[in-house]
């Protein structure tokens, strides 16, 4: 008790510098969380994948379109258990910096691959029934405003000309990872149009979506599948989706790898501040030290006195950045919105901050009770802090 | 003469320190008796080894060779941990500058050498109210040293040395600090201490009147004691 008394006014003998201190191990774990959320966001498609779907694209770029004819001979590929199709719209919605994915894919198969996508009956049955429907994620059209029945008008550079689409159904995630920023339309509606215009570009696909009935036979229907199509004009490359997923997140590497680096070194940072705090605190104190060890306390309750302190400031600062960490991140994804679907602080980055405190209070107060536990009494004694 | 053995026996007590390659000799062949109940005052030259002298008796430095018999037991041969151990029961302090703890008011400063014993709580209490009455300081118990005059700190500080009731108090220039009058005062506190409580005061000072309240003069000049005048 007497222990716990005298840190706890130790921690405070200074209360500016304990103040500030606290604000700058709060902000630094809050920096920690937000870095390390912006980080997780950007890898969430590749989390939110599942392991029993494929993705077929070209094997000379995403960019470049498959024959719908290629099904066919998909769907009948051993291991193959569902086939779905889907192409990038890339429509704008009013202005370019409302952006938001919208894929046009082929409706009954794609929710059948889909089921994290949760609808109710009705809604399914609603957008199936209307070639102009859309279906758009929850986050999306709280986003937005929209509700059942509104129209959403959008200008495509991919599919020239105004399109509008109504709301037919508003999915929910099945779970925190599922993707609820996105806009499905009908494939066969955006083709069909293409093809009125112009024969050219029509019964073309992005990519097929595959559902394999056993998770690890991935690489083996992979194999499979871009067999079928080796030597022709246009070879697949067949992926699991979290390949795929992680295929777009390797373009942004050098940024994701800097983010990550900048997150601990703003704990090394902090870390330095607070060893630097610890041990000014402890020459300040030698003769106090100095006196309670004349006195007969044992060098081990010196050692005890400066971790508690450096521990209970630790505790404090993070306790804060943690706390601030929620709200910044919601305010965050509202800002953001579909650039980061489903951003979300998550519980092993709460736990990490809280461990990037604690290590840092542990770690500042390492040489400060070492030096302490090696200075004798007269030494101590005679010390000016 | 007492014939009861000394409180304090030191024999052949020789400190050095290390500076670098050089050895620096501090105390040369010290030989010192003191008796329970006597005043010592240990008075020298800046230099002189009088403070190493002291630090010695109370156990907080180690002699490079010699014996510091204090009640029968070589305080030199004891281990870190046993030296803790004995000082806490057995040696109160009493510094120049009080080294008070800041955040503790009177009463915890007071109660800190009683943490180190089996007293319960109430037992602590009770002990620390008669020590501090016993320096009229009983009703700034709540106070902070910050609030207490340097002569009130420096009583709270004995208050402090006295309360585990050991047989030896230490005092490093007690009255340094503090102006003359109340250095007078915390002089005469001393003395009743030996005078009713039979306590045994070591005392270093370079202030001939403040060692005139001693028993005993023990002058050391480079290390060594030079002859004693005789006890007052």
């Amino acid at each position: 008790m007497f222990l716990l008394r005298l840190l706890l006014k130790n921690a405070f003998r200074h209360r500016l510098r304990t103040g500030l201190t606290v604000l700058g191990l709060a902000v630094a774990v809050l920096a920690y969380g937000m870095l390390r959320s912006i980080v997780d966001a950007w890898y969430a498609g590749a989390e939110a994948s599942s392991s029993t779907r494929l993705i077929v694209r070209s094997a000379t770029s995403l960019t470049v379109p498959l024959p719908l004819a290629f099904a066919q001979r998909i769907r009948v590929v051993d291991g193959v258990s569902g086939l779905s199709w889907s192409n990038w719209f890339g429509g704008v919605y009013v202005d370019p910096r409302n952006f938001f994915p919208q894929f046009a894919v082929d409706g009954p198969s794609y929710l059948a691959l889909y089921p994290e996508y949760v609808l109710t009956e009705a809604e399914r049955v609603a957008w199936l029934r209307d070639r102009r429907g859309a279906l758009v994620g929850a986050q999306l059209a709280q986003k937005f405003g929209w509700k059942i029945g509104d129209v959403v008008p959008l200008k495509s550079s991919l599919y020239p000309g105004n399109w509008s689409f109504t709301v037919r159904g508003i999915w929910q995630g099945a779970d925190a990872a599922a993707d609820e920023g996105q806009m499905l339309i009908h494939w066969a509606y955006v083709n069909e149009t293409v093809r009125a215009r112009s024969r050219r570009g029509s019964d073309f696909v992005g990519v097929f979506v595959l559902g394999i009935r056993d998770p690890n036979d991935a690489a083996l229907v992979a194999q499979r599948v871009d067999a079928q199509f080796r030597n022709s004009s246009a070879e697949t490359l067949t992926e699991t989706e979290k390949a795929f997923q992680l295929g777009f997140v390797s373009m942004s590497e050098a940024i994701l790898v800097a983010l990550q680096a900048v997150s601990y070194v703003v704990i090394v940072i902090i870390l330095a501040v607070m060893a630097n705090t610890m041990a000014m605190t402890a020459r300040e104190r030698m003769p106090e030290y100095a006196t309670l060890a004349a006195i007969g306390f044992p060098p081990g309750f010196v050692a005890r006195l400066l971790f508690g302190e450096s521990l209970l400031i630790a505790v404090l600062g993070g306790m804060v950045g943690v706390l601030l960490t929620l709200p910044l991140a919601s305010a965050f994804a509202g800002v953001t919105g579909s650039l980061f679907p489903g951003f979300r602080v998550s519980a092993t980055t709460m736990g990490l901050q809280a461990a990037a405190a604690l290590a840092v209070g542990a770690i500042a107060a390492l040489w400060p009770a070492w030096k302490a536990s090696r200075t004798g009494i007269v030494a101590g004694l005679r010390h000016v802090g | 003469m007492s014939t009861a053995p000394p409180l304090i026996r030191i024999r052949h007590l020789s400190k050095s320190y290390r500076r670098a390659e050089q050895t620096i000799p501090v105390l040369l062949d010290i030989e010192l008796d003191v008796q329970a109940g006597d005043f010592v005052a240990l008075m020298g030259p800046s230099g002189s080894g009088k403070s190493t002298l002291l630090n010695l008796i109370a156990g907080i430095d180690k002699p490079s060779s010699g014996t510091i018999e204090i009640d029968g037991v070589d305080i030199a041969t004891l281990g870190e941990r046993a030296l803790a151990d004995w000082r806490a029961a057995n040696v109160g302090f009493v510094f120049q500058f009080y080294n008070l703890i800041p955040v503790l008011s009177a009463f915890e400063n007071v109660e800190l050498p009683l943490l180190l014993t089996d007293l319960s709580a109430r037992e602590r209490r009770e002990r620390v109210a008669q020590t501090l009455a016993l320096v009229a300081l009983q009703d700034r118990a709540d106070h902070q040293p910050n609030e207490l005059s340097g002569g009130q700190q420096q009583r709270v500080a004995i208050a402090r040395a006295l309360v585990t009731d050991p047989r030896l108090i230490v005092a490093d220039e007690p009255t340094g600090d503090l102006d003359r009058a109340t250095g007078e005062e915390v002089l005469a506190l001393l003395q009743r201490l030996v005078s009713e409580l039979g306590k045994t005061i070591v005392m270093v000072t370079h202030d001939p009147k403040a060692a005139s309240r001693a028993h005993r003069m023990v002058h050391l000049e480079k290390g060594v004691l030079v002859d004693e005048p005789s006890p007052v």
